[in-house]
Parts: structure tokens; C-alpha cells; sequence
């Protein structure tokens, strides 16, 4: 059983991949510590002052939505955010999200329950999102079981290598 | 002409009837059928990067496979930073191309072709009843001539290279029937922003679209693409126009690869029918910072523009220079106003010349660019500064997407951009 634990650091509807990373560090393309350093740069410059590794976003509606940059997930990822929970995700950045272990929970109603600097719990099996301050919980969609393989193996290509007989060290 | 059978993949007992997505993720996966939300895995038949094969490059690397699995199902070329604004990016187009000649990747487009989502097409690597993946979210664009073509993340792809097969969840399909006559000026921009406002930036979350009727069919191909383009803005996974003659044509031209013509089978289901007439459709934007913020030019008339942009996948194609070139002859650019034009790709940019476009373009006062994504995606080239305004034929608007995160974007037709280049300030062209 995975418990995933962390402050909520909350976002509204909408949040797109240009918001999330953007295009003009499309050219950092291998140093994802690098890519860490610009998370929300442009229009939420507080981000990178007042989040901590081990935050977890919880975000509005179509959470992701726009380019198929994959730093946008991986920014995060590195920057030490241990889930993203949103009413609803754009497809591209949910896939990416998976790929690279970065758990993301569909959660209706989160943005009800939890605000901005609430402390929450994931229960990534049973597939909920409890806000331990008011002791409200939401229900999320619970993820297929490759999914979630792919996510505790640590992402695709750990996964893969698993697959394909390759050591993971 | 024959389009392959809408019946070849009906049950027996006429029942499980399927939409274009459905039997192309059949044939992909070696069902006889499959139903919306099932997750199946597919065979990849053409995979597409551009610039983020880099990153791709390093997953591949990480998972620890000698060789890619087909060389010739690969495509890569560049596309977004052409050419390259910075050492870093020039080191990227470094690795991809010795990564192309290590692994011996056949279809390969260095810098001077242009944007992928026109170079493909143009050289045959979108079929129809194909599945084609792309680490760029517009490639649903290759909808347009039947294929199953949507955008994935560098990852995935390295998986893709690895094992040419990817997961998908079959998406339940909408269906959109297109009837009437454009009025003058008014083109298939106008239209599928018309319909992004209706529909909302998520009001196609996760699903197939599928575009039909009399105004589909009289459209040429390059308009088709710009509705399958953005399509992804409403969020589909994938969109289609229904192929016909049109589409076996032109994919014959330009391809011997065998391919086939799934259509949709008469009684297959769709969770949502649209039916749209474009006989009143008047000429549209999408005014900052979203794309499904659309309102009629008329609304916003009278905007002062500091800069103005024809091109990118949307619309830079031979057609929408055409369109601008009609109403920029003989004008002149108002001062103060940059006005970029960027062909889709070499072969568009060519032909612009051979029909005098680009010398209507360069007498008003215009910065013909080269072919490639140029500002759109604000990594180089023409990028805004606080307060500025752009009117755009490109397909995002987002707060920060072309410069400043205080830069305004309004997304419109080449019609439009023309006409507002011309005034200084956004104008219907009429
Ligand atoms: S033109 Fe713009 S939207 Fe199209 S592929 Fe290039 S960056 Fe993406």
C-alpha cells in the first residue's frame, strides 16, 4: 500500500504546460535539475519561493493542457513534488506524468476540500484524497494496475527495463 | 476508386459497429473490435519528433536498447528551433543527426523543410487507418487524411522506439457534420475557433473526433488540417475528417506505401453529434489568454496591434498565404506594426514564390521568415515584449507563449491578420 503525504500547494482551472514550463527553456533538454529551477517561471514566479519538495499540487480542471512537452511533468518531478491531484487532467501531461513516476490522481471535488496549504494524504490503492486538517476526503479515480506498476516501478523506462530483463540499479 | 470497405470490420450479426478510432485501434491491436474506454495495446506505424527527439534520445539511452525498433517507421526532422537560436539548441540538432546516422533512420529532415506537421503530410508519412504518434500535441492535425495520429511525451516515445507498441484507452468518438458556404474571407479558421468557443478548452477532453458533411467535402486539404489542428485545443486525443477521393489522392501522390481507408461504420455510436451550419459564420478570434476565448472580430475591433503573424501549422500553408497575399496586395503594412510571415515549409514557401505571394508580402513591408515554427512557441524569432500586441494565425494564445507573460495574443484567420496588419488595429476583412 502507498501513502503518498504533503502539503497542498493549490492552482485554479486550467493550468497549461506553457504556464507550467516555459517555451523558453524548451532548449534545456537533458539537465532535469536544470529544468526544476523554472517551474511556473513566468506567471507564478512565488512557486519557486514558497513550494517545497514534497508539496503536492493540487490543481483545477484540465490540469496540463496544451503542449506535449514532457519537461512540464518533469520540472516537477524534480523539483520534488510527490503527486499531482486536479479535478481533471489534459491527456498528454497525465501519460508523461505516469512515464516518469510522478504520481497524478482525477480527484472530483479536491479543490472543495483541500486549500491552498492544507495538509493532505493520498492513499494511492484505495484511490483517496483525505485533507488531514479538516478530515475531509474525496474519492479518485483509482488507476488500472499496469498504471500503477508502471508508477512503483519508478516510471516507463525502469519499467521497461524490468520488461525487457535489464537490471534496474 | 476504391476506399476500403466501411463493412470489412463489421460483426457478422451487424452488431459492434465502430467509429474511425475504434477500428483503426482494432487493426492496431489485432481485435476484431474494440469498445470506448477499453485500454488496448497498439502496433505504431509511423513515430514522429522533432526537436525533443533529444530528450527522447536520453530515455531510449536510459533504457539500455541498442537498436531502435524500425528505422523506417521513425521520423525526425527540425522543426522549432530552425535554425538553431542558441548553442544549446545547436548541440541538440548535433545528437539527433548523429543519433539518425548511428541507427540508420530513413526519413530524416534536417533544418530546411519545415514544420512537421506539413512536412509529413507532404511527404506521405500520414496515411489513412494508420496509427502515427508525434511528441508534439498538434499532431492530431494528421487526422485530416484518416489517420489515428495524436501527440505523446518523449518517454513514451523512447518506449515506442524501443518496442513499437504503445498502450492506448480506446476514446469514445464525437461527431461533427459541417454544412453551408463560407462568406468571402471566412475559412476554416473562423469555423473551428467558432467551435472551440462552444465546445471549451476541455469540451473534447480525451475523445475522437470525427468531421463530415458537404462543406468537408468541398474543402480542400490544407483546410481540413487546420480543423484536425486545432481539435487538440478542445483537448481530443484524436480528430479525423472522414477520408474520401480528396484524401486518396493526394496520399497517393505522395506515397507507394500500401495503406487503408478505414471509414466509419453507419450505425457506430457517438457520445455527442454536432451539426453546424457556416452560412451566417462571420470572421472570428481568440482573444487572450485562452483559445476558447472567442468572440466575433467585430467584438474586438478598433484593438491597436504592435505585431502581426501568418504561419505555423494552422495556418501557413500555400492557401492561407494566398488569402493574405489577395488582401495585402498593393498595401501597405501600417507603421509600427511588425508583420511576420512564416510558410509552413520549403516546398509551401516556393510555391508562394512562384505565384508572387512573397513579393506582395516583402512590398508591404513584411519579414518573410523561414519555414519553421518561427515565434509561435516563443523560443526565438519575433517574440513580444510587456503590453505588446500580436494578432496570430497560430493556435495558442496562453499568458507567456510567444515572449512576455505580458504580451497579448489574439488568434485569428490569415484573412483577418492580413487585414489587421494593414489598419494597425484588429479589422474584419471584408
Ligand atoms: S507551429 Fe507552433 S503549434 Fe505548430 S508545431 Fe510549431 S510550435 Fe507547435
Amino acid at each position: 500500500m502507498q501513502m503518498i503525504k504533503g502539503r497542498a500547494y493549490k492552482f485554479g482551472d486550467g493550468i497549461n504546460t506553457d504556464v507550467i514550463y516555459p517555451g523558453r527553456y524548451l532548449s534545456i533538454t537533458t539537465d532535469r535539475e536544470e529544468m526544476a529551477k523554472h517551474c511556473f517561471e513566468t506567471v507564478y514566479p512565488e512557486f519557486l519561493k514558497t513550494a517545497r519538495a514534497g508539496d503536492i499540487i493540487v490543481g483545477g480542471k484540465n490540469f496540463g493542457c496544451g503542449s506535449s512537452r514532457e519537461q512540464a511533468a518533469t520540472c516537477l518531478k524534480y523539483f520534488g513534488i510527490g503527486a499531482v491531484v486536479a479535478e481533471s487532467f489534459a491527456r498528454i501531461f497525465y501519460r508523461n506524468a505516469i512515464n516518469l513516476g510522478l504520481p497524478v490522481l482525477v480527484a472530483p471535488g479536491v479543490t472543495r476540500v483541500v486549500d491552498h496549504g492544507d495538509d493532505i494524504e493520498i492513499d494511492l490503492d484505495r484511490g483517496m484524497v483525505k485533507n488531514t486538517r479538516t478530515n475531509e476526503t474525496v474519492e479518485s479515480t483509482r488507476l488500472p494496475s499496469f498504471i500503477l506498476e508502471i508508477i512503483n516501478d519508478g516510471g516507463l523506462i525502469k519499467h521497461l527495463r524490468k520488461k525487457l530483463g535489464l537490471s534496474n540499479k | 476508386m476504391v476506399l476500403g470497405s466501411g463493412s470489412q470490420n463489421k460483426h457478422p450479426m451487424g452488431k459492434n459497429q465502430m467509429t474511425i478510432a475504434e477500428k483503426i485501434l482494432a487493426k492496431a491491436s489485432g481485435n476484431d473490435t474494440v469498445k470506448p474506454r477499453e485500454i488496448v495495446t497498439a502496433q505504431i506505424d509511423v513515430a514522429m519528433s522533432h526537436e525533443n527527439a533529444d530528450v527522447v534520445l536520453r530515455a531510449f539511452r536510459e533504457i539500455g536498447i541498442e537498436k531502435v525498433w524500425d528505422a523506417e517507421r521513425i521520423v525526425l526532422l527540425f522543426d522549432h528551433r530552425i535554425p538553431a537560436e542558441s548553442e544549446k539548441t545547436a548541440a541538440t540538432h548535433q545528437r539527433i543527426r548523429m543519433f539518425v546516422k548511428e541507427q540508420g533512420i530513413k526519413h530524416f529532415y534536417d533544418l530546411n523543410e519545415g514544420i512537421c506537421h506539413q512536412v509529413l503530410p507532404e511527404n506521405g508519412h500520414s496515411r489513412p487507418g494508420d496509427v502515427l504518434v508525434g511528441t508534439d500535441s498538434h499532431t492530431t492535425t494528421h487526422g485530416a487524411f484518416g489517420t489515428f495520429a495524436t501527440g505523446i511525451g518523449a518517454t513514451e516515445m523512447a518506449g515506442v522506439w524501443a518496442t513499437g507498441e504503445l498502450w492506448f484507452m480506446v476514446p469514445e468518438s464525437m461527431r461533427i457534420k459541417i454544412s453551408g458556404d463560407f462568406n468571402k474571407h471566412v475559412s476554416a479558421k473562423d469555423l473551428i475557433l467558432s467551435i472551440v468557443g462552444k465546445l471549451g478548452a476541455a469540451g473534447a477532453d480525451y475523445k475522437a473526433i470525427e468531421f463530415s458533411g458537404e462543406t468537408i467535402s468541398n474543402m480542400s486539404i490544407a483546410s481540413r488540417m487546420v480543423l484536425t489542428n486545432l481539435s487538440m485545443e478542445m483537448g481530443a486525443k484524436v480528430a479525423f475528417v472522414v477520408p474520401d477521393k480528396k484524401t486518396v489522392d493526394y496520399v497517393r501522390s505522395r506515397t507507394n506505401q500500401p495503406f487503408s481507408t478505414l471509414l466509419p461504420d453507419q450505425d457506430a455510436e457517438y457520445v455527442e453529434d454536432l451539426d453546424i451550419n457556416v452560412n451566417d459564420l462571420e470572421s472570428m478570434v481568440a482573444c487572450p489568454h485562452s483559445v476558447d476565448n472567442v468572440k466575433p472580430v467585430a467584438e474586438v475591433a478598433g484593438m491597436r496591434i504592435d505585431q502581426a503573424l501568418i504561419g505555423s501549422c494552422t495556418n501557413g500553408r500555400l492557401e492561407d498565404l494566398a488569402s493574405a497575399a489577395e488582401i495585402l496586395d498593393g498595401k501597405q503594412v501600417s507603421p509600427g506594426v511588425r508583420l511576420l510571415v512564416i510558410p509552413a515549409s520549403r516546398r509551401v514557401y516556393l510555391e508562394a514564390v512562384r505565384k508572387g505571394y512573397v513579393e506582395v508580402f516583402i512590398r508591404s513591408g513584411a519579414l518573410v521568415l523561414n519555414p519553421g515554427c518561427g515565434p509561435c512557441l516563443g523560443a526565438h524569432q519575433g517574440l513580444m515584449a510587456p503590453g505588446e500586441v500580436c494578432i496570430s494565425t497560430t493556435n495558442r494564445n496562453f499568458k507567456g507563449r510567444m515572449g512576455s507573460s505580458e504580451a497579448f495574443v489574439f488568434l485569428a484567420s490569415p484573412a483577418t491578420v492580413a487585414q489587421s496588419a494593414i489598419a494597425g488595429e484588429i479589422t474584419a476583412p471584408n
